[in-house]
């Protein structure tokens, strides 16, 4: 449970593209780790090379190393759905397999691992929705579609779904930015709570969110449209948001950006 | 957006349904709306009025006889053997279809590099343009002489089923055939509606698959089928309508005879429409209201499929994803 990452000249390409650019840095386990920066820099692409999403979109290539733990997840011998069995995601919008009731989806990913005893899959289930402070709002109702849900809802169906299969990493990409304020804290507060078993990256529009919530930020940003993305800094959150060591990152943080 | 009206030049503003391009576009579209219904409404007023006149006349059970002698003294005949055929036939060419539909739609879809994809799916739409005669001959001269082998083969090692008992000698024109034939010919509008529904799944939930660390074939199970489960069904249903209605192939290929059997091998047998087709001609005024009683049958079991559809398609709503 919970590994370091450690990523070291890592460069993203969708066909000639180049999207990232020789990224190199590295995330704690248990901690929460925050990526800002413009659109198009690139943050959510690198996301997803950390669990070898990036290479499912047409086009999508990846240089470089991932290693997590001793792993090096680009290793010849590595099977991506393997890599994101222990690495597990959050999307932007919540994407409940429509078709399934709530406890279907919370157990989707347990059924691809393996066969489950009901019983272990009725405590496993529990014990997901209530790490993802959804317990009590379903526990009546785990037989309706989960598409039935409020979009907060839906998303922390979504985390008990990624961390029903105990993951080692948990990647969140912007996963409030199509919630209300309400649902955005219960989220908020549930990622507090959730760094403590898991490593967990996140990617955010929202820079009070980013203060609020990580322990680390990395700053990503590209000299122009149609240029690489490229990490600027990396650093405790207290210190990216107070006295960043890099000019381009405090104008950024500042709203001076552009 | 009302804030946005008063940056338009004045002769853009919109004016409610004043506008004579609103009112003809208005005007021409619920006429097509009100032209489809009169349609409806004649060929069912048509058909109605022709079958009942014919029925009155018939000495025996419409729906029980296994004859068909209008032109006799007193008139014979029933829709028990065609009913048969055409349900029979049009079942066969569903199993076979639709599988191989999904499977093709699947392929183009989802495993296909783009090269091969695009070609394959013209090569689907090219099939779908070959005439119903052309299949009906071909598969008279071609398909018929190959399948006696493959129905020896049947009669020999699945003779145990019932089905594919053979138990009269005789070239292969008979529903098992037709069932084959039929699958060929609706094969392609099931590809196509099936392959477009699943070029729509959303992306975002073929990616919830992905990340819980699906497999390709996990992905399409948990998340594409579901997603596209009531489209299959839509363009089943497409398919069926055309078997259930196709004349000419069968009409070629079928030799037909008043007589049911549950050996799907044995020669014989007729659909609706075939029978509609090699009797019309030489039929009498009363011949042809008979004909036309059966084709009122056909009609009514192509409303009654189409509405099984609609209501399994609707039975499942809150599950179908159309919300998401």
């Amino acid at each position: 449970m919970a590994k370091r990452i450690d990523v070291s000249g890592l460069s993203a390409y969708y066909g000639t593209h180049k999207a990232i650019d020789d990224i190199s840095m590295t995330v704690e386990p248990r901690s929460v780790t925050a990526f800002i920066g413009p659109s198009g820099c690139g943050k959510s692409t690198f996301l997803r090379t950390l669990n070898r999403m990036h290479e499912v979109t047409p086009g999508g290539r990846v240089e470089g190393k991932v290693m997590l733990d001793d792993e090096n997840l680009y290793g010849s011998h590595v099977d991506p759905v393997a890599v994101r069995r222990t690495v597990g995601m959050v999307f932007q919008r919540p994407n409940p397999f429509p078709t399934m009731s709530i406890f279907d989806n919370v157990a989707a990913g347990l059924r691809l691992n393996g066969s489950y005893k009901k019983s272990e899959l009725n405590d496993i289930v529990e014990r997901s929705l209530k790490g993802a402070n959804l317990w009590n709002e379903v526990k009546d109702r785990l037989n309706k579609p989960g598409s039935g849900l409020s979009g907060g809802q839906q998303q922390r169906l979504c985390i008990a779904r990624a961390i029903a299969v105990e993951p080692e990493v948990l990647l969140m990409d912007e996963p409030c930015s199509a919630l209300d304020p309400i649902s955005t804290l219960a989220i908020e507060d549930l990622i507090g709570e959730l760094k403590e078993r898991f490593t967990i990256v996140i990617v955010t529009h929202n820079m009070q969110q980013a203060a609020r919530v990580s322990d680390r930020t990395a700053f990503f940003n590209l000299a122009a449209v149609g240029q690489p993305g490229k990490l600027i800094e990396l650093d405790d959150t207290e210190r990216i948001f107070s006295n960043p060591s890099v000019q381009a990152t405090e104008d950024y943080i500042s709203g001076r950006f552009g | 957006m009302a804030t946005t009206t008063p940056d338009l030049p004045r002769s853009r503003r919109p004016k409610g349904a004043a506008r004579p391009g609103d009112r003809i576009f208005s005007g021409l579209s619920r006429g097509s709306g009100i032209t489809l219904l009169v349609i409806m409404a004649a060929i069912a007023v048509f058909l109605t009025y022709r079958a009942v006149l014919a029925i009155s006349q018939d000495s025996t059970n419409f729906f029980t006889t296994f004859e068909w002698n209008p032109a006799g003294n007193p008139p014979v005949f029933g829709i028990a053997v065609l009913a048969f055929g055409t349900v029979v036939s049009s079942i066969v060419a569903m199993v076979i279809a639709v599988p191989i539909a999904i499977g093709i739609a699947l392929f183009i879809s989802h495993y296909a590099p783009r090269k091969l994809a695009k070609p394959l799916a013209y090569v689907v739409d090219l099939l779908a343009a070959v005439p119903s005669i052309i299949y009906g001959l071909w598969g008279a001269i071609f398909l018929v002489p190959y399948l006696d082998g493959l129905n020896q083969w049947l009669d020999t090692y699945l003779g145990w089923t019932y089905i594919f008992d053979k138990s009269s000698d005789g070239v292969a024109r008979n529903l098992f055939t037709v069932g084959i034939l039929l699958a060929i010919m609706i094969l392609p509008i099931i590809t196509n509606v099936t392959r477009e529904v699943f070029l729509q799944v959303p992306k975002m939930h073929e990616e919830a698959a992905l990340a819980l660390g699906a497999t390709r074939w996990e992905v399409i199970r948990m998340s594409v089928l579901p997603f596209g489960r009531s489209g299959i069904i839509s363009a089943s249903m497409l398919g069926l309508g055309r078997a259930l209605g196709e004349t000419m192939a069968v009409a070629v290929v079928l030799s037909p005879s008043f007589l049911i059997s549950g050996h799907l091998l044995d020669p014989g047998g007729g659909t609706f429409a075939q029978n509609i087709a090699a009797k019309f001609n030489e039929a009498d005024e009363f011949g042809r209201d008979a004909l036309i009683a059966s084709g009122l049958v056909l009609f009514a079991i192509t409303l009654l499929v189409n509405g099984a559809a609609r209501w399994i398609i609707g039975r499942r709503k809150e599950y179908s994803g159309a919300a998401a």
